[in-house]
């Protein structure tokens, strides 16, 4: 490649190890800082909804954790991808440090979202378009990992749970219409693209500041996780910038 | 590759795969035997209430075929794996994907066409008539094919794993979940009185696709379960 970085040189594990932990800590603070505008500007700024009243200050965490596990569904199928059209390790190693953290968002958007239906729909749960593709996108979720761990070599671990994951992408948006043409309720989506926003706009930044911190937080985890998945498959303290040793363990347990 | 050698090698997979499905009868039976079983349930469990039955009939009769068609997915791969056959099928000089068109179709045959045969009779119990029950041979007609051609993925990604029996359902269960509300759906709404036109279109486009996607998905599955 011609340009400044040579990115091809991140596709060994050797290199990538050492750039996830400088990056770590930099995501960590920008999504910390971030989750805490946002959570103030959410809970004090934002004005009381005149219909819902304060319960509907929970989309401050539903909406990004439901853009984000379906976001992070599409870029573990993208690194799934790119491992089997380039047979590059980090990129399955990439796509299995994803899949639970976008499993989090999943059960963390259904869990939030049923603590809003109770007090605005009267119910927990119900068979609407949105939630019932967002449980499937979970059991998605959990098939590409439990299919993983069924299968014991790393190699074809890695392949099959792409081949799995990719799958599941072509199958979301098929599931997304096939439930919205059988039942909606789910109000409409206050934010889009093409018509702009319908809410005021301390909640709309408030609301975007929370996916950026989202956004932060996944890759500051992503990147933790796969160096652990990196520890756990190679022989590690050959490539760490120091060896460690089992007094430095010890030190910092 | 000639078109003729591509037909002639879907052709000679179908009848083998058929032949062996002849020899051992029972095995095709019992997914058979399984559907008319958990579909006879039904009424026991939530009651002989016509009305009820009637609601719940299309969705009861659907998630039974869904059930009975991943039950026999483990025939579709297991044994030509166990025995080798597989890995001479990958070296054969037309695509893999081709002969997996073939497996697939002898799949369904053993276990979808029979599914749809009986529908007729077991939707007899649910009180359904008329129009509604031509509705549901149609949509499982429609729709059967498309899960042996989802399913086939599956079975080929947990080939020879542990555990392989629960996990391809936890894998393909979730896949499956247009055809089922496809499939019912276009059973209620010719109940409701709107027709089932709109579902069995997209019935078809859920089968067009599975036949343009599928087969390839699972030739790569395929050959990475014989690395």
């Amino acid at each position: 490649m011609s340009t400044g970085i040579n990115w091809a040189k991140y596709s060994s594990p050797q290199a990538l190890y050492p750039l996830a932990g400088r990056l770590i800590p930099w995501f960590s603070v920008v999504a910390v800082a971030l989750m805490g505008v946002g959570l103030y500007m959410g809970f004090f700024v934002a004005p009381t909804d005149f219909q819902q009243g304060e319960s509907y200050r929970i989309i401050f965490v539903h909406v990004p954790a439901a853009w984000m596990s379906m976001f992070l569904y599409v870029v573990m199928a993208i690194w799934a991808g790119i491992g089997l059209g380039l047979n590059a390790r980090p990129s399955f190693m990439m796509a299995q440090a994803i899949a639970p953290t976008g499993a989090m968002f999943t059960f963390l958007a259904l869990l939030t979202g049923a603590m809003w239906g109770k007090p605005t729909w009267g119910a927990w749960w119900v068979w609407d378009a949105r939630l019932t593709s967002e449980l499937i996108l979970l059991f998605q979720y959990a098939g590409v990992m439990l299919l993983r761990t069924s299968i014991d070599d790393v190699r074809r671990a890695d392949r099959s749970s792409a081949v799995f994951a990719l799958v599941g992408v072509v199958n979301v948006p098929i599931i997304y219409f096939s439930v919205q043409w059988w039942n909606t309720l789910h109000q409409g989506a206050s934010v889009s693209m093409s018509t702009g926003s319908k809410m005021a706009a301390t909640m709309l930044i408030a609301m975007l500041l929370m996916t950026l911190a989202f956004w932060m937080y996944s890759i500051a985890i992503i990147l933790s996780r796969v160096r652990c998945i990196m520890a756990e498959r190679e022989s590690l303290p050959a490539w760490e910038e120091k060896p460690v040793t089992i007094q430095k363990i010890a030190e910092a347990r | 590759m000639s078109r003729s050698s591509m037909w002639g090698a879907i052709g000679g997979i179908v009848r083998r795969d058929l032949l062996l499905a002849m020899r051992r009868r029972s095995d095709a039976a019992m997914s058979v035997f399984f559907l008319v079983i958990v579909v006879s349930l039904f009424p026991l469990g939530v009651g002989p209430e016509p009305a009820v039955l009637r609601t719940i009939g299309p969705g009861v009769l659907w998630v039974a075929a869904l059930l009975a068609c991943l039950l026999s997915l483990a025939r579709v791969f297991t044994a030509d794996y166990v025995d080798g056959t597989l890995e001479q099928m990958v070296l054969v000089p037309q695509p893999l994907a081709v002969l997996v068109v073939g497996k697939v179709f002898a799949h369904w045959v053993i276990s979808g066409l029979p599914i749809v045969l009986l529908s007729p009779l077991l939707s007899l119990q649910f009180g359904l008539s008329g129009e509604s029950l031509g509705v549901l041979v149609m949509s499982l007609l429609l729709g059967t094919p498309t899960l042996s051609m989802i399913g086939a993925i599956g079975a080929a990604l947990v080939l020879g794993v542990r555990g392989s029996g629960l996990l391809v359902a936890l894998l393909v269960l979730p896949l499956y979940v247009p055809v089922l509300i496809f499939g019912a759906g276009a059973v209620t709404s010719s109940m409701a009185g709107i027709g089932g036109e709109a579902n069995l279109s997209l019935l078809g486009a859920c089968l067009v696709l599975s036949l343009f996607l599928a087969p390839w998905a699972t030739a790569v599955a395929l050959r990475i379960a014989l690395e």
